[in-house]
C-alpha cells in the first residue's frame, strides 16, 4: 500500500517536473532569447509591421463587433439593475467602469489568443515542419530574430490597441441601448461617466493589464510554436495548447493584477 | 588550426561520432571533399546521410571527432563565427524550404537583402540572373504554392546559389521529382559547381542519377563508411551490399524484413 503510494507520488511529481518546470524554465529562456535578439524588429521596422496587420488589423472585426454586442448586453442588464434603486443615470458609470477595467482587457484577450495566438503558433509550427526555420538557420539568419521577434512584439503593441478598442465600442454599445433604445438621459449618461471614471486608477491599469495579457499570450503563442513537434498532429496540438494555456493564464495574471490594484474604497 | 590555403579539401570530417538520445547514428566517420568536386554521399534511408549533412553546415556537433570546413572546425566555432561561415554556404533542403509567404522573387532576394544591404535595383538584378540560371524567370512573381514540386526545388536552388557560395550542399534533391525535372535538376547541380567553381556535396539515394553526376562516392550503411570510389569503381565493385544497393535488388546482405519474432509463433501469439 504505501509502496503504491510512493509511486503514485512519484509519477506525479515526475509529470509536473517534465511537463510543467522543466517547460517553463525552457520557455523563460525562450523569452530571454527573443527580447535579446529584438534589436532586428525595431531597426527593420516594417517586419514588425508586417505582423501587426496579421496579428492587429484582422483581429479588428471580431474584437469591435464582440465589444459592441457586450457593451449592449451590459446596456440591458445595467440597466435592469439600476432602476430598482431608482440610479438608472448612473448606467454610464457602470458599463465604462466594467469595460476599462475588467472586460475590455480580459474579453478582448481571450479573442486575441483565439483568434491571433492560434495563427501564429500555427504558422511558426508549419514553418519548423517545412523546414523553412532550418533554411532560414543554414543562411545565416536567426529564426528567432527574424520570424519570433517580430511577432512577438506586433502581439505586445497589437493587445492593448485592441483592447482600448474593445471598451470604446463596448461603451459605444451600452449607449446605444441605455440612452437611443431605452431613453436613459443622454446628458447625465455621459457626465456621470466623465466624473466617475479616473484616468490613472480605471484607465491606466485596464492598459497595464491589457499590456500584461498581450505580453503572455504572445509569449505562449511563438513559443509553443517553435516548440512544436515538426508534425501535423504536433501543429495542431500546440495550436490548441496556445489557446487553453493562454486563456487560463489571462484569466489567473487577471485576478493577480485585480488583486494588486485592489484599493478598497 | 589549419591555413585554408594549404588544404586542397574543402571538408574534412575526422573520425566523427554522433548519436541521437543515446541512438549512435554515425559511427568512426572519416572522409574529404576536394575542393572543386561534386561528391555524392550515398546509402539506403536512415543510414545518417543527412546527420552527416547537418554537421558538415554546423547545425549539429558531434558527439567526438572533428568536422573542418575550410580548414576551420566547426564546432568549435563561436555563433558569430558559425553564421559568417553559413554565408559561404548553400543548402538545397528535400523538399525545398521556400518561404511560402514570399514570392519566389522575395525567396531568392532573402539571404541577398539580409545580408548584403545591396540597393534593391541591384538586387532584383541579382534575383533575376539567379531564376534565369534556373530558368525560372518567367516564374518570379509566382507564389511557392502555385510552383510544382520540380519548380519548387529549383527556386530553392537558385535562393541557395544567392550568395555564390564556395560549398554547395544538396539533401536528396531528387527525391520525388519526375523523369524531366529529374535530369533538369542533376545538370543544374553539376553546370553550378562547375560555373560557380563551388564544391558540392549530393546525400541521395537515387543511384542512376548520382552516378551521372558525380567525381566521387562515399557510401554508407548503418553509420559507417563502407565503401568509397569513382563511379567506375561502384559499379564495378565487388562490395555485396553496395552491388545491392547500386542495382536495387530486394533482397541481400540488406534484408527486405525488418527484424520481427519468428513468423510462425507472432501469428499463433494470442
Amino acid at each position: 500500500m504505501m509502496r503504491r503510494v510512493g509511486e503514485l507520488l512519484r509519477a506525479l511529481g515526475t509529470r509536473v517536473v517534465d511537463n510543467w518546470i522543466w517547460r517553463l524554465g525552457f520557455a523563460s529562456r525562450f523569452l530571454w532569447l527573443t527580447l535579446k535578439e529584438s534589436g532586428t524588429s525595431f531597426r527593420r521596422f516594417h517586419l514588425t509591421v508586417r505582423e501587426i496587420y496579421f496579428a492587429g488589423v484582422l483581429s479588428l472585426i471580431i474584437i469591435l463587433v464582440s465589444g459592441l454586442f457586450v457593451g449592449m448586453v451590459l446596456g440591458l442588464q445595467g440597466y435592469d439593475t439600476l432602476v430598482r434603486y431608482g440610479s438608472s443615470e448612473a448606467l454610464g458609470v457602470l458599463v465604462s467602469l466594467s469595460l476599462v477595467r475588467e472586460l475590455g482587457p480580459v474579453v478582448a484577450g481571450l479573442l486575441f489568443a483565439s483568434r491571433a495566438g492560434s495563427a501564429i503558433t500555427a504558422e511558426i509550427g508549419l514553418m519548423k515542419a517545412t523546414e523553412q526555420l532550418s533554411a532560414m538557420e543554414m543562411m545565416a539568419v536567426d529564426p528567432i530574430a527574424r520570424v519570433v521577434a517580430p511577432r512577438f512584439w506586433a502581439g505586445v503593441i497589437s493587445m492593448p490597441l485592441l483592447a482600448a478598442l474593445f471598451s470604446a465600442m463596448g461603451v459605444f454599445g451600452g449607449y446605444l441601448v441605455g440612452v437611443r433604445l431605452i431613453g436613459v438621459d443622454e446628458g447625465s449618461f455621459w457626465s456621470q461617466m466623465q466624473a466617475a471614471v479616473d484616468f490613472r486608477e480605471d484607465i491606466l491599469n485596464g492598459v497595464i493589464k491589457s499590456l500584461v495579457f498581450g505580453v503572455a499570450v504572445t509569449w505562449i503563442a511563438v513559443f509553443e510554436g517553435y516548440d512544436a513537434p515538426p508534425t501535423a498532429e504536433g501543429v495542431s496540438g500546440a495550436t490548441t495548447r496556445t489557446v487553453v494555456t493562454a486563456s487560463l493564464a489571462i484569466l489567473a495574471l487577471d485576478f493577480v493584477l485585480t488583486a494588486l490594484m485592489f484599493r478598497g474604497s | 588550426m589549419r591555413d585554408a590555403v594549404t588544404t586542397s579539401n574543402l571538408v574534412e570530417v575526422e573520425n566523427v561520432t554522433f548519436s541521437y538520445d543515446r541512438r549512435e547514428v554515425l559511427k568512426d566517420i572519416n572522409l574529404v571533399i576536394p575542393r572543386g568536386k561534386a561528391v555524392a554521399i550515398m546509402g539506403l534511408s536512415g543510414c545518417g546521410k543527412t546527420t552527416l549533412l547537418r554537421l558538415i553546415g554546423g547545425a549539429l556537433i558531434p558527439d567526438k571527432g572533428e568536422v573542418r570546413v575550410a580548414g576551420r572546425a566547426i564546432n568549435r566555432l563561436g555563433y558569430d563565427e558559425l553564421f559568417a561561415l553559413r554565408r559561404k554556404m548553400g543548402m538545397l533542403f528535400q523538399f525545398g524550404a521556400l518561404f511560402t509567404d514570399m514570392s519566389s522573387f522575395d525567396n531568392v532576394a532573402f539571404p541577398m537583402r539580409e545580408h548584403t544591404g545591396l540597393p534593391e535595383p541591384l538586387i532584383r538584378d541579382m534575383v533575376l540572373m539567379k531564376l534565369q540560371a534556373v530558368g525560372l524567370r518567367g516564374a518570379a512573381d509566382l507564389m511557392p504554392a502555385e510552383l510544382s514540386g520540380g519548380m519548387a526545388r529549383r527556386v530553392a536552388l537558385a535562393r541557395s546559389i544567392a550568395l555564390d557560395p564556395m560549398l554547395m550542399m544538396y539533401d536528396e534533391p531528387f527525391t520525388g521529382l519526375d523523369p524531366v525535372s529529374l535530369g533538369i535538376t542533376g545538370q543544374l547541380i553539376r553546370r553550378l559547381n562547375d560555373s560557380l567553381g563551388a564544391t558540392s556535396i549530393i546525400v541521395t539515394h537515387d543511384v542512376a542519377e548520382a552516378l551521372e553526376l558525380v567525381d566521387y562516392v562515399y557510401y554508407m550503411s548503418a553509420g559507417k563508411i563502407e565503401f568509397h570510389g569513382t563511379p567506375g569503381e561502384v559499379r564495378a565493385a565487388g562490395h555485396q551490399a553496395l552491388r545491392q544497393f547500386v542495382y536495387g535488388e530486394p533482397d541481400g546482405p540488406v534484408p527486405f524484413h525488418y527484424p520481427a519474432p519468428e513468423y510462425r509463433l507472432d501469428l499463433l501469439a494470442q
